[in-house]
């Protein structure tokens, strides 16, 4: 008995962890760093041949339920809500659309928050660290079903918003053909 | 009524006095419209005659032109003599519109003046892009920009003449408003209730663009002009500082109670009336007390600004019930038809309360629900003091369901016609419930301070329609006949010695109706939704136009100006919810159209 006991204390952590993944705290995983960022096209149209590196960095948090939960909250905390509401927009585009004016892959969010964007969209680079915004950057990508199903929010914190993140059909992420505001006439 | 009649045109002969000198002698009454309300008193009639019941049939666009800007067209096209100036939603774009080469079919454009405002601005507009017109006044065009700016123009170069920063938009600030000029100040207040800004208006002067003062809403007596002078007629209004005491701590620095509607003027008694926006944050549990002055009804001294009384409608608002909707000056015989006409303003409040109010005194003659309203349990007359429905006070944590009317309230800032030949008060209107849910927020410069959930749909006054154009008897408080619309009516109304009503609907219908039964006399389907402020002039041909700016927006159309996802119900502070239908309704536009009889 006293046996058995032991072998359960020893082996069940391992289980948990193993079989939970999806809720292993933020600290042990890595974010991309800020810098893979700066090197994030804007466009995909280049004057002579390709540079551009095949594949964009991911982003490890879209895994992981913890921090998919914490970008969830700092989403509200940090107003993002006031202007974008629970996906669907108002002040700000939609994010949980699949069109993107400035590129829905995690850096090109991330680079979106940390910097801002000329029409309106605030640049969050005194009020997040980067592990903070590279979790939003996971919970925005979960708006259009981009982030693992098995870890995103599975019930959205309102009264009655749109489907919950988890259950949100994938949306591949298109480039917008339209300005995102209005342009000046001349 | 006869009284009535008869200072309106004392006050109309001495104000077109002004510019007499500028347009032939020989011109009738009210062939030019040089302010987006029409005149100080705020009434959107004009005498014009031609367009009437037996011919408005025959109605058709003369011509049309293009604002170039695909956003919320809530301005008013500005008649002066041969030229019409429209300013457009952000980027905030002038034209000065020849009326001439319109009536020949030439592209009208004489100029157009770009004040460039600040890209960043689209971030702190609350909902959608839109500006409520400019104004001539004695030679200049004013008007504000998105990014916090008003401009002086030369109406008849397009040369600037001064451009002021009155605020920052990293504060969370902007303007939407008309300014309203009067003698040579111009009144101007900021928007931004939604970001936990500081309200006020301002008072330039017209020649330099100079702060002459400024009030604000909320903070000590001294910053909101409050002074010897000011008598309010309810207990509850009076006490020093209320506009620090009646906040906790520091909030009122971050409390609302912007300016962002309409401002009245009454020549007799020299003062003028605006009112002020909802308290910030949306959430009321953040801000016990009765949050002076948000949601009250400023009279000022059109010269000092001093608060010569005060009148708060909402007090601890609940909902966002903003109380900006214009305050119409009209002499009404309230008492009795055979007691002298009361000096009184008029206010369709967005808590869904008609208003009377003795202009003078601040004494609120009657409060009649023109909207069914369960937000609030009534006026208490004797106190003054909006009754509270304890059942549906939102609570964190806490999702209330079916209050009405939701926050847009039952009129928004879409203003009200009033026909001194019928009597009536035209009034374009919404019929709007919602869920409400408080939740925690916390105050970050620059982002939106609101703190609630809210999702919209139509009220229980009719389930299939949200908009409503009401005729509504002043002296007997009751509604004389009501059209019923599929959207919100979220254009203004005008109303015209002929006897004929106009507004817009948002699937894009420009209407003409009987002012006397609402019968339907004509309408045109035109490019997008229509949320503008129709207007109506004599063209140097001596023939009466009238005209709108069609292109869908707002508050209530930012789904289709914003791309907005219909999946989220709490778009758009949750008006995405109540419009989830309009984007199959109609399409973003950005056009002037002007209608004649053939
Ligand atoms: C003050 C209003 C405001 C706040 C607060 C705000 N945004 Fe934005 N956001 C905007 C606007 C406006 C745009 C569009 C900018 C443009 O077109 O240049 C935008 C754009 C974006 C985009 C780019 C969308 C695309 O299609 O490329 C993302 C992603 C985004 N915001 C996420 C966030 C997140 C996450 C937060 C909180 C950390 C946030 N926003 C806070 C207004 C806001």
């Amino acid at each position: 008995m006293k046996r058995l006991a032991l072998v359960i204390l020893v082996i069940a952590p391992i289980v948990i962890s193993e079989s939970c993944k999806r809720e292993e705290r933020a600290y042990r995983i890595q974010p991309p760093d800020a810098e893979v960022a700066d090197a994030v096209p804007v466009t995909s149209f280049q004057v002579g041949p390709s540079t551009q590196a095949a594949t964009m960095p991911s982003n490890p948090y879209e895994n992981n339920a913890y921090a998919l939960t914490e970008g969830q909250r700092l989403f509200n905390a940090m107003n993002c809500v006031g202007c974008h509401f629970h996906g669907g927009g108002g002040i700000g585009p939609p994010l949980m659309d699949s069109t993107w004016i400035y590129g829905g892959e995690p850096a090109q969010i991330f680079d979106t928050i940390i910097r801002g964007r000329p029409n309106g969209m605030p640049s969050f680079r005194n009020h997040l660290q980067d592990s903070q915004a590279w979790m939003i950057v996971a919970y925005v990508r979960s708006l259009s079903g981009n982030a693992n199903p098995n870890a995103a929010p599975g019930r959205d914190d309102n009264m009655n918003g749109p489907i919950p993140p988890a259950s949100i059909k994938k949306q591949p992420a298109t480039q917008s053909s339209q300005p995102p505001s209005t342009v000046m006439p001349s | 009524m006869k009284r009535h009649l008869s200072i309106a045109a004392v006050v109309l002969t001495s104000f077109f006095g002004i510019r007499i000198q500028a347009a032939p002698a020989t011109q009738p009454a009210d062939a030019e419209w040089t302010m987006p309300l029409k005149n100080y008193q705020g009434t959107r009639y004009s005498e014009l005659d031609q367009i009437k019941i037996d011919n408005a049939k025959s109605l058709q666009v003369a011509w049309t032109f293009s604002t170039g800007v695909n956003r919320g067209q809530e301005a008013a096209p500005i008649v002066v003599g041969k030229t019409m100036y429209v300013v457009t939603p952000f980027p905030n774009i002038l034209y000065a519109l020849d009326l001439e080469k319109a009536a020949k079919k030439e592209n009208p454009k004489k100029w157009q003046y770009e004040p460039k405002p600040e890209a960043a601005a689209q971030g702190v507009a609350c909902c959608d892009l839109v500006n409520r017109g400019c104004i001539y006044d004695n030679g200049f065009i004013y008007f504000n920009t998105l990014d916090v700016q008003t401009c002086c123009v030369n109406a008849e170069t397009g040369k600037e003449v001064w451009k002021v920063k009155l605020g920052s938009i990293n504060t969370g600030e902007s303007i939407t408003m008309a300014p309203l000029v009067v003698k040579g100040k111009v009144y101007v207040g900021d928007s931004g209730g939604e970001f936990g800004v500081r309200g006020w208006l301002k008072c330039l002067d017209a020649k330099s663009g100079a702060t002459l003062w400024t009030a604000y809403s909320t903070g000590p007596d001294d910053d909101v002009r409050i002074g010897p002078r000011f008598k309010p007629y309810y207990d509850f209004m009076k006490g020093k500082d209320q506009g620090v005491t009646s906040w906790p701590g520091e909030k009122w620095k971050i409390g609302g109670g912007t300016v962002w509607g309409w401002v009245t003027y009454d020549p007799e008694s020299n003062l003028i009336f605006y009112g002020t926006s909802n308290p910030g944050s949306w959430n009321a549990e953040l801000r016990p007390g009765d949050n002076k002055f948000s949601s009250t009804v400023f009279a000022r001294d059109a010269d000092t600004g001093e608060a010569v009384w005060a009148y708060q409608y909402n007090p601890h608002d609940l909902f966002d019930h903003d109380e900006i909707n214009e305050h119409i000056i009209l002499d009404l015989k309230v008492d009795g038809p055979d007691k002298p006409a009361r000096k009184v303003i008029v206010h369709p409040g967005r808590n869904g309360f008609m208003y009377i109010i003795d202009r003078n005194t601040g004494q609120v003659l009657s409060a009649t629900p023109y909207i069914n309203q369960n937000a609030a349990k009534g006026v208490d007359l004797k106190s003054g003091r909006l009754i509270p429905n304890p059942e549906m006070e939102p609570k964190v944590g806490k999702t209330i369901r079916n209050i009405y009317p939701a926050s847009p309230g039952a009129k928004d800032w879409q203003p009200c016609a009033y026909s001194p030949r019928t009597g009536y008060l035209y009034v374009p209107h919404q019929n709007l419930a919602c869920d409400f849910e408080s939740v925690e927020t916390s105050y970050i410069e620059g982002t939106p301070y609101v703190g609630a959930n809210e999702k919209m749909y139509a009220g229980p006054d009719d389930p299939a329609n949200m908009g409503f154009f009401d005729c509504w008897d002043l002296i007997n408080k009751k509604v004389v006949w009501r059209l019923k619309e599929k959207f919100p009516c979220w254009s203004g109304a005008l109303v015209t010695g002929g006897d004929v009503v106009f507004f817009g609907t948002m699937d894009g219908r420009f209407r003409c109706v009987n002012a006397h039964d609402g019968s339907s006399l004509w309408e045109i389907q035109t490019g997008s939704g229509i949320i503008g402020q129709p207007t109506t002039y004599l063209g140097p041909d001596g023939k009466q136009y009238v005209a709108v700016l069609s292109g869908v927006g707002g508050w209530a159309g930012a789904v289709v100006a914003g791309d907005l996802d219909i999946r989220d119900p709490t778009g758009a502070l949750g008006f995405v919810n109540a419009m989830k239908d309009l984007p199959k309704a109609t399409q973003k536009g950005g056009t002037l159209y002007v209608f004649a009889l053939p």
